[in-house]
């Protein structure tokens, strides 16, 4: 009889076939960003080097000081748009988690008729694709005198289906019992999302602080459609602008890349020391 | 207890959700039986842009439309499938290995699709200092550099590669959670009652078991396939793409809202676009809803 061995408890020379599978596609999956911290710290000749070599022979940091020193004619340094990013994500982040913590619960715990048509709506949002409506969107803005505002960054973000989704079924896991006992002592709901709810939401909350991060970081959809000012936009603007500027010259490839791994470090970090929560969230994110 | 603090504790997002998601919808679905150039107050004139849209829009019927289908269903179903087989092949390691292709899968799509490009630009490079040319003059399967990016034969192909490559999103997470989290007594209790080998597994219990992981990975599918839609923009460098051929509807929208300002058939583009996506999703749940 052969038994099932997902999730097995160690190394058994049966799983070596697995890995001749995922040696060679995890190696395609990682080329590209290999390339990119690669190009990053290549030297100027060997940015010139014919034939192109893939991977950096005598690493500097070049790119990234050429990098801060662009911006240093134009009356908007590069450091604007950066702390503009690093402002909005960190906004985006605690508001996108409060927000969604509150409608999770209430979600949840709370018993009101239209409580599963609002769930049901927001399942339905999970699917919702900013860019398909990107002109009503862009008009109702446009009503609401956020055009030009640093606000706009943040708002547009701060709705994320996902977010309440992940949060929701997270909370369900937690008994009711444990709830009511709480209320029965005389404890607000309030009290209750903070004493007990968010101590035992920590991996759901870390999940959804990420997204919300990556949602944040990468977006250049505010500062390309409702921002004119460029003091306001994001570094993910500005290096959506640079490749179009530099990219296609040789020496601007080094930069570019440069300016790109800052965009990707971050959410790798942030990634990797919360992937194990991530996944215990994960657990709970089917959709039936 | 206070009875009615729910839509309390519900209102700051019901209110963005409101404002940013549903409104859209309605407002888009306004704006798309209507005239507007954005100067003028809109005026209604019925169905004529879906009749536009249907009939003499020769570029989203002959370019714009075969494109998303294409690549739709092969960036849709293709990395959905592919997410749920590297989740079920990294499930078969113990803990520390599958930590490490996990995150070698996921990392791709952590990178910003627009911002990503500028590698695949300088990888795709039409000159012979791009990579690809380079190793194929090298190699001698070509004798003079190929305009990758700039070719209409050329620019769906690598947009669909591009956004295979990044794929493994949160779907492929939710995926790989289900398998690990199926009860072993299933399998075990299955091979007793004759399951002859690990592909049968996958189709009577894996897949079964994992029901509502699945569904919640087709719908991540669903946005990611029309979220990366902007690739091939972003790639070529233009909008409209080098003739067309890698336009999909949501470039379409943008150069008629933002470039031509016809908001209102824009508008009429992006209703379209939002009926194929919920198609797209009822399919899903008819597959995998309870």
């Amino acid at each position: 009889m052969i038994k099932a061995k997902n999730n097995p408890q160690s190394f058994h020379k049966s799983q070596i076939k697995y890995h001749l599978i995922l040696i060679p596609i995890s190696f395609v999956m990682l080329l590209p960003i290999i390339f990119i911290f690669s190009q990053a710290f290549k030297p100027m000749d060997e940015l010139y080097l014919y034939p192109p070599r893939f991977l950096v022979r005598k690493p500097t940091l070049d790119n990234f000081f050429e990098l801060f020193r662009m911006t240093q004619g134009s009356s908007i340094p590069i450091s604007r748009y950066l702390i503009n990013s690093i402002l909005t994500a960190i906004a985006t982040v605690i508001l996108t988690i409060i927000i969604s913590v509150l409608a999770g619960y209430g979600l949840s715990k709370k018993k009101f008729k239209s409580k599963n048509i609002i769930f049901s709506l927001n399942n339905l949002a999970l699917m919702f694709v900013p860019t398909a409506v990107i002109i009503p969107r862009y008009l109702i803005i446009q009503k609401m005198g956020l055009i030009d505002t640093f606000w706009i960054n943040i708002l547009s973000l701060l709705a994320m289906p996902i977010g309440v989704f992940l949060i929701k079924q997270f909370i369900d896991q937690i008994p009711d019992a444990l709830i009511e006992a709480a209320y029965i002592d005389g404890a607000s709901d309030l009290n209750i999302i903070f004493n007990i709810v968010i101590p035992l939401l920590k991996p759901a909350i870390a999940t959804v602080g990420i997204l919300a991060f990556q949602a944040a970081w990468n977006s250049a959809e505010a500062s390309i459609y409702y921002i004119n000012n460029e003091n306001l936009k994001t570094f993910a603007f500005y290096v959506t602008n640079l490749t179009a500027l530099t990219g296609n010259t040789v020496a601007g490839q080094g930069i570019a890349a440069a300016a790109s791994l800052i965009m990707f470090v971050p959410n790798l970090i942030l990634f990797i020391f919360m992937q194990s929560k991530v996944m215990n969230t994960m657990a709970h994110s089917g959709l039936k | 207890m206070n009875k009615k603090n729910h839509w309390l504790i519900l209102s700051p997002y019901l209110i963005l959700f409101f404002a940013f998601i549903l409104l859209p919808i309605f407002v888009a679905i306004f704006l798309s039986f209507t005239y507007f150039n954005t100067i003028q107050p809109p005026k209604i004139i019925g169905f004529q842009n879906y009749i536009t849209l249907l009939t003499r829009d020769e570029i989203f019927m002959q370019k714009v439309l075969p494109n998303t289908i294409k690549f739709s269903l092969i960036v849709g179903p293709g990395g959905y499938m592919l997410s749920f087989i590297l989740a079920w092949l990294i499930a078969q390691l113990p803990k520390i290995p599958r930590t490490i292709y996990a995150l070698i899968l996921y990392s791709p799509s952590l990178t910003a699709g627009v911002t990503m490009s500028v590698l695949w630009r300088v990888l795709f490079n039409g000159d012979q200092q791009g990579y690809l040319n380079a190793l194929l003059l090298s190699l001698g399967l070509i004798d003079k550099p190929v305009q990758w990016l700039q070719s209409p034969d050329h620019l769906l192909t690598i947009m669909i590669i591009v956004s295979l490559w990044s794929s493994m999103g949160v779907g492929f997470l939710a995926m790989l959670a289900g398998i690990l989290n199926i009860d072993e007594s299933l399998y075990e209790a299955a091979y007793i009652d004759g399951l002859k080998n690990r592909f049968q597994e996958i189709i009577y219990i894996t897949i079964p078991a994992m029901k509502p992981q699945m569904l919640f990975g087709a719908v991540m599918s669903i946005v990611y396939t029309f979220t990366s839609a902007g690739i091939g923009v972003a790639l070529s460098g233009t909008n409209p793409t080098p003739q067309y051929a890698g336009q999909l509807i949501v470039n379409h929208i943008e150069d008629y809202g933002f470039l031509r300002y016809e908001m209102g058939y824009a508008s009429a583009v992006s209703v379209a676009l939002l009926i194929i996506i919920y198609i797209f999703s009822r399919i899903s749940w008819k597959l995998f809803g309870e």
